[in-house]
């Protein structure tokens, strides 16, 4: 006989309000619903009543654990209406910051996975270490979450001290490699309570097309970065981690080699940065009307702004939003299905997912 | 006043237990809540605990621009609280709606709905701030304690709706 248990909105497993109904027969979970909304903030509605000034710092709010992914998508699709091209500096100085950022995001769900391994010893080295990201995200930006970096045509602020900042980086990528990579990566305890449960088999992540961390730990290649390259990633040398198994233990290894690929990265984004300005000369913009598309690789997946521009007008007149969460969500009805009840909290957050970018 | 109650009262000031919740919040609110509490800024020097039941909570630490669809739980978790209790309203979107004011799709500010003790403004606000509103809060809650019982919201009969003019 089959019973609902259901979870949510307001539960302490969860960081932020959704609701899952699952059905059980026992201790196995047969099927889960999922309810979302709780967020909604018609954040899209919004964003047609501000100029180009004030739709950024709307649209940075979107989300505060990827504030700079969402301000560079918006900005890359507003520089092609508005037929601007910012200078070498400044598509760095965004490698730099998404980098960074995709740094702070992984050690994050690190931590909360560990938690919900029951792990709680590695929570609070996580946060340690990412406190540390955060000391170089605010050397930067001068902000630890809406960083407000972005603006059409370049950024708002140099990175003054390059070196400084290479030194904490490799610091950082020292502390990482002694202690969160081979906890995760070999640790027993990590093992055994990961490997085999939630799994997402090749054929079903292709079919409900998942992306991000997520796809590539099912053995789906892709990552924007390295297939649609934007601001100065053709010129970054990376590997992208993928791992074919589809389990909980992959999710977490592929993120786990993310961080060290991420370190590779800034070190090569640092030593080359070009000198220059970092924004287009001020002045008066005007955007052409039609609808421009920008795709950015969040640390979650992909991004995707679509925005469109009347003539003349002051304000879009329409902003879309895709997030990697809403397509990565769907794919958790199939990983909870036959897994047992008390891993469901570790399977939902292997997706890493992100309900506020979802339901905006 | 007892020498049982004062006990009682410097007991709540020194070990109040946290409730989190986001009501529609962007997360960043809520990662600097949780960072608060990592190793560096260590908010449990005060005896701050995250409690995941609101039955065993001092202290409702609620996050976000308040959404049309958490006001109804917003009510019945301040109604769970057991008496005395502290809310804090973490960032600017509890207080003033911040960049999302105008969305016809929220209920916000907070104060509408439940009585707040705390704002800590800030978008989000450094977990040191964070601190700091926690510890003003547990202040409040000792003070409370001392004096007769809070006055209880009904969860019965909840506000009406805000209704949001439609412009043509």
């Amino acid at each position: 006989m089959s019973y609902r248990i259901p979870m949510g909105p307001y539960h302490p497993a969860l960081e932020e309000p959704y609701k899952l109904e699952m059905i059980c027969e026992g201790e196995t979970v047969r099927d889960a619903r999922l309810h979302i909304g709780f967020n909604f903030r018609g954040i899209e509605h919004l964003a047609e009543t501000r100029n180009y000034y004030q739709v950024i710092a709307l649209m940075e709010r979107v989300c505060g654990i990827c504030s700079f992914i969402h301000t560079l998508t918006l900005c890359q699709s507003m520089e092609q209406l508005a037929g601007l091209t910012p200078p070498p500096r400044a598509l760095y100085i965004r490698t730099i910051m998404a980098e960074l950022e995709r740094l702070h995001s992984h050690v994050l769900w690190a931590g909360i996975a560990a938690k919900l391994m029951g792990f709680k010893t590695m929570f609070m080295t996580c946060f340690e270490i990412r406190e540390k990201v955060m000391d170089i995200l605010q050397a930067i930006s001068g902000n630890r979450v809406n960083y407000s970096m972005n603006r059409v045509g370049g950024v708002n602020r140099d990175i003054e001290d390059p070196h400084a900042i290479l030194l904490m980086v490799q610091a950082l990528e020292t502390e990482m490699a002694r202690t969160i990579i081979p906890i995760f990566t070999t640790s027993a305890t990590a093992r055994s309570r990961c490997a085999g449960i939630g799994v997402l088999t090749h054929a079903r992540a292709l079919s409900c097309a998942v992306v991000g961390p997520t796809a590539r730990a099912s053995g789906v290649p892709q990552d924007l970065r390295r297939d649609a390259p934007y601001a100065a990633y053709p010129e970054m040398e990376f590997d992208v981690p993928v791992e074919p198994a589809g389990d909980v233990r992959a999710r977490l290894l592929v993120r786990a080699l993310e961080i060290m690929e991420s370190c590779r990265i800034l070190r090569q984004a640092i030593a080359k940065l070009p000198p220059g300005e970092f924004h287009v000369p001020e002045g008066k913009l005007s955007f052409a009307a039609g609808t421009a598309v920008s795709r950015v690789e969040a640390p979650r997946g992909e991004v995707m702004y679509s925005i469109t521009w009347k003539e003349n007008a002051r304000n879009p007149s329409r902003v879309h939003v895709r997030t990697p969460t809403y397509a990565n969500m769907p794919a958790v009805r199939w990983m909870v299905q036959g897994a047992r009840l008390a891993d469901t909290p570790l399977i939902q957050a292997s997706i890493d997912p992100c309900y506020s970018c979802t339901d905006r | 006043m007892n020498l049982w109650k004062r006990l009682m009262c410097a007991c709540r000031r020194r070990s109040p237990w946290l409730f989190h919740m986001n009501s529609g919040s962007c997360n960043g609110c809520d990662i600097e809540l949780v960072a608060s509490l990592s190793p560096r800024y260590d908010a449990e020097q005060l005896g701050v605990r995250l409690e995941g039941s609101p039955r065993h909570a001092d202290i409702l630490c609620i996050t976000g621009p308040v959404t049309k669809n958490s006001v109804g739980a917003i009510r019945t978790v301040y109604a769970q609280a057991c008496s005395p209790k502290a809310v804090v309203a973490i960032g600017s979107c509890p207080a003033t709606t911040n960049v999302f004011i105008d969305s016809r799709t929220l209920a916000g500010p907070l104060d509408k709905h439940i009585p707040v003790d705390v704002f800590v403004p800030g978008c989000p606000p450094r977990p040191d701030a964070i601190i700091q509103g926690i510890a003003q809060a547990a202040a409040i809650l000792a003070e409370r304690g001392m004096d007769t019982p809070q006055a209880e919201i009904s969860i019965a009969a909840p506000q009406a709706a805000v209704h949001h003019e439609v412009q043509p």
